[in-house]
């Protein structure tokens, strides 16, 4: 019995050293499991494939510094994608603190493709307003944003001159690490069409499940796993892919513990009664 | 180069820094939070300046003529005020425009909840009865909205609606549970990434 004490007793630190390896052993071993994709993300990838060269997708960084290992690598292979496909790309954000992580995945991806600024892609940054912003959008661009992030005027830019509102963008690409989601699809989705598709946390990514049931969106990456699918799908492997086996590792280190756990007190309960 | 390299290094130490926390509270722990809660604020409000106030107001005011010009005192008026709500004395004038906020989000926040999730996801939950998955959505559907209805006492046969909706919450709760872990896990491997690969070049 003294073995069941001590299993349900164990210090955390030695519980965080244990997944602290589970983590560190699959990365640095490269262990490699196949990737299987889901329709979920199968459906947002089609999204953009059928797109012809030359539409615009706008993507809008909803996320920080805090959710970057989770959705950086969505953004890294969205972009891709879009380049792939000679996709115009205009970046803008919700979340100020996000649209550095979105330039540095912009300079690095554009220069892999040979894109050039002003020509293949535009990084519009950012400006408060949220809701207001969202909807204002629908009206007019320019009423918001006149300048790029480097305070050029967007109407220097040509194929930003035919860009006003969101009858000009042929998809919005969402990555969200919180409820911004909800606002893309409330306003610029029910109210004005726009067709989107969201890359989210797996803390946010339950709460849009609804709206891709109701066919509000047209898919969900959910997590590093969404992340890691998409790269299968557009063949170029990420931090997404690299990451997944110490994921699937780790989860089922997890559940083991949590099975333990469950043994050792359900014995004792049985001691004690 | 040799920013980058100060920069992988610093970002190196402040991630063992919080990391130490996972022993026990320290010094170390405290002032790498401290240091990115101060970041994060001095941070923010240059980019208030820099993107919002600077562009959206002070330079469309020298720009502008006329009306559009003079309309940008109301937002800049109502901005002022609302900071009046830091004093005792003055606090009572911030109520208008946090009326005037509170007015615009709840007639967005309204429009927007109906013909955004109200009607749609009404619509998307009238599904015909012919697959199991239907079944299940629909039943899922109905039961939780009644678990919720408290006018009306679910009493000996009727309380098997309760139990069921019960069952479906707390599958969603489960399944919420299991992505928020998924996510804390990839966020930690991310963190694993950078130390092995940017900072150790181990991988």
């Amino acid at each position: 019995m003294k073995f069941w004490d001590r299993l349900g007793a164990i210090d955390r630190r030695i519980i965080y050293t244990v997944i602290g390896l589970a983590v560190i052993i699959p990365l640095v071993t490269k262990l490699t499991f196949p990737i299987r994709v889901s329709d979920t993300v199968r459906s947002a990838y089609h999204s953009i494939e059928r797109l012809p060269a030359g539409s615009i997708v706008m993507i809008s960084i909803d996320y920080d510094a805090a959710s970057g290992p989770e959705l950086q690598p969505m953004l890294i292979a969205v972009l891709r994608h879009c380049f792939k496909k000679d996709i115009k790309v205009i970046l803008t954000g919700q979340w100020a603190l996000g649209l550095p992580l979105g330039e540095i995945a912009l300079n690095q991806v554009a220069a892999e493709y040979n894109k050039k600024y002003g020509v293949d892609y535009i990084n519009i940054g950012y400006r408060p307003g949220y809701t207001a912003l969202i909807v204002g959008i629908g009206r007019e661009l320019r009423d918001f944003f006149s300048t790029d992030y480097k305070r050029v005027p967007i109407d220097s830019f040509a194929f930003m001159r035919r860009v006003h509102n969101y009858n000009d963008i042929n998809l919005l690409v969402g990555l969200e690490a919180g409820a911004t989601g909800d606002a893309w699809v409330l306003y610029a989705g029910a109210r004005f069409g726009l067709k989107m598709f969201f890359g989210a946390t797996g803390v946010s990514a339950p709460d849009l499940y609804p709206y891709l049931q109701a066919k509000q969106i047209e898919g969900i990456l959910a997590g590093l796993q969404g992340a890691a699918e998409y790269e299968t799908l557009v063949n170029e492997k990420g931090t997404g892919t690299l990451g997944m086996p110490t994921q699937s590792v780790v989860h089922g280190l997890i559940i083991i513990f949590i099975i333990l756990g469950n043994l050792s007190y359900f014995v004792l309960r049985k001691k004690q009664k | 180069m040799i920013l980058n390299i100060i920069g992988t290094w610093l970002a190196a130490g402040l991630t063992i820094a919080i990391f130490s926390f996972l022993y026990k509270d320290n010094p170390l722990y405290k002032f790498a939070e401290h240091l990115y809660v101060g970041v994060s604020a001095g941070f923010g409000v240059i980019y208030v300046w820099a993107f919002d106030l600077k562009p959206m107001l002070i330079d469309r005011f020298v720009s502008e003529h006329g009306v559009e010009r003079w309309i940008l005192l109301v937002p800049a008026i109502l901005g002022i005020l609302m900071l009046t709500r830091w004093t005792e004395k003055f606090a009572y004038i911030s109520r208008l425009p946090i009326a005037f906020t509170v007015g615009i989000g709840a007639g967005l926040g309204i429009t927007g909840s109906v013909q955004g999730f109200l009607l749609p996801q009404m619509q998307a939950t009238l599904l015909p009865l012919t697959t199991i998955n239907n079944v299940i959505l629909v039943i899922g559907v109905v039961t939780t909205i009644l678990y919720f209805y408290f006018s009306h006492e679910f009493k000996g046969a009727s309380n098997i609606i309760l139990r069921v909706a019960i069952v479906f919450i707390m599958v969603s709760f489960g399944a919420s549970f299991g992505y928020t872990v998924m996510a804390r896990i990839s966020l930690l491997i991310g963190r694993v990434f950078f130390l092995l690969s940017d900072w150790l070049h181990i991988i």
